[in-house]
């Protein structure tokens, strides 16, 4: 299981429990792979993350994971091994931006 | 007994206030979605338990909300908000040619005959209109893209679609609202529309007297006299006759005719409440006095209403979505202020209450009038 961690407000809007969301992720884990099943799991979710259509990142999201932002790597490229076996979270949040 | 529910939106969440039809003891609830902006939110008068509201954030995009218990329960519905085929440009402030982007929901107002259908002003301006309560949305196009479009520049709050207008005696006619473009008609349901801004003079435009390019804040409209308009415009009062065809300047003796909120007297056509503020550069009350001014007869001539509102050191302002009145027979009118405070009077204008004194800044005050 891919381990996500979501922004309060999105886990709010989510309704998701707890800290993590758990997600199964068919085939090669990527920003794209992974976004494509966090929001088919919690379609409220969509465009929240990154624009409809485009597909692109909203300019205040960041990915985190393994002590490195991957917020600029091509949304196809891997993830680290350590989150697509589990043992570390894709940390996802809002850039703090306004003060 | 009658009651009202008066429908707030702030900057950190929206706010429900309930009282019955002496409107003396209120009840609020909230804060709903709370830290995201709530810039609108509305009842549609088929189904008042059904409200929808503008949920949206700098950082997760837009969320539009709709509740089916007369806000007690919420579900997010539909956020997509896709331009009808290829955008285009419009002017951007330095008059550069800018594509049009969606950002956010600005106003929803919900059918005056069919409970799931719903309209939404955005920004980038466009009208939108959904037909499933919320859950897809489709771009009134023929807005857009009717000829001057490429020519609307945003207002200092960005390229909004704020104000929808439904014709009650007509289902073709809708009125619709842009800063800064103006004011436009359709009178056949959304397909075709035309500029309706012959009269308005703006003097901080190129051309004053141009068909589009002005700043209009808010207009208002009694259900009564579908053809009678009325205009806070960035400066000006304004009123049509003819539906817009042309607009006479009705500012009279008020202090400053400087604005966002224009409202009618649910009962009264002639008579409509402004907030003069003092500039568009300052952006609150004349000598910080908060004054609301009535006319009783459509414009031109204005008494101050001062008993309950603050008359010294208040330098709030009261943004364009941020006024309503409710339908008791002693009219009720409400408006909402940046410094967070909702003003409620039960007698149509002459004395004002505080209902709630310390929200997040108002951005849009609606009023729903129940059995």
């Amino acid at each position: 299981m891919i381990r996500v961690e979501l922004p309060a407000h999105l886990r709010t809007l989510a309704r998701v429990k707890g800290g993590e969301v758990m997600l199964e992720v068919a085939g090669p884990v990527t920003i794209q792979s992974l976004l494509d099943a966090l929001e088919a799991a919690y379609p409220v979710l969509q465009g929240a993350i990154r624009d409809h259509g485009t597909l692109r990142r909203r300019p205040f999201i960041r990915f985190f994971a393994c002590s490195e932002d991957l917020s600029h790597e091509p949304p196809d490229s891997l993830l680290p091994v350590a989150v697509a076996s589990g043992a570390e979270p894709l940390i996802i949040l809002g850039a703090i931006a306004g003060g | 007994m009658s009651h009202v529910r008066v429908l707030v939106g702030t900057r950190k969440g929206a706010f429900i206030l309930t009282a019955d039809g002496k409107r003396e003891d209120w009840e609020i609830s909230g804060p709903h979605f709370a830290g995201w902006e709530i810039y609108h939110i509305k009842g549609s008068p088929v189904d008042p338990n059904r409200i929808f509201a503008s949920q949206s954030s700098g950082w997760f995009g837009q969320v539009i909300q709709r509740s089916n218990d007369g806000g007690k329960t919420w579900e997010a519905v539909g956020n997509k908000f896709a331009y009808d085929g290829v955008p285009g440009t419009h002017q951007w402030y330095d008059g550069t040619a800018h594509p049009w982007e969606f950002k956010r929901v600005w106003h929803l107002e919900p059918s005056l005959t069919e409970a799931d259908m719903v309209y939404a002003g955005v920004e980038d301006a466009a009208l939108f209109r959904s037909t499933d309560a919320g859950q897809t949305w489709e771009e009134i196009s023929g807005l857009r893209k009717h000829g001057t479009g490429p020519h609307w520049q945003p207002g200092a709050g960005g390229m909004c679609l704020h104000t929808i207008i439904l014709d009650p005696s007509n289902t073709g006619r809708i009125y619709i609202a842009i800063s800064a473009a103006g004011a436009f008609r359709t009178d056949d349901g959304g397909a075709t529309w035309k500029p309706i801004n012959k009269g308005l003079y703006s003097k901080y435009i190129p051309d004053p007297t141009a068909e589009v390019g002005h700043c209009v804040h808010h207009v208002a409209m009694h259900r009564s006299r579908p053809n009678v308009l009325f205009m806070q415009k960035h400066w000006d009062v304004m009123r049509s006759d003819d539906a817009g065809d042309y607009w006479q300047e009705v500012s009279g003796n008020l202090p400053t005719d400087f604005g966002f909120v224009i409202d009618v007297h649910a009962h009264e056509p002639e008579t409509i409440y402004v907030v003069p503020i003092k500039s568009d550069g300052e952006h609150f009350p004349l000598d910080g006095k908060l004054r609301v001014y009535r006319s009783r007869v459509g414009g031109n001539e204005w008494e101050p209403l001062t008993n309950g509102l603050p008359q010294s050191d208040c330098y709030v302002n009261v943004l364009r979505d941020a006024m309503a009145v409710d339908t008791l027979d002693s009219c009720g009118v409400y408006f909402g202020t940046t410094g967070g405070q909702v003003y409620a009077s039960a007698d149509a204008g002459d004395t004002w209450k505080p209902i709630v004194r310390d929200l997040p800044a108002v951005l849009s005050v609606e009023v729903q009038t129940l059995p």
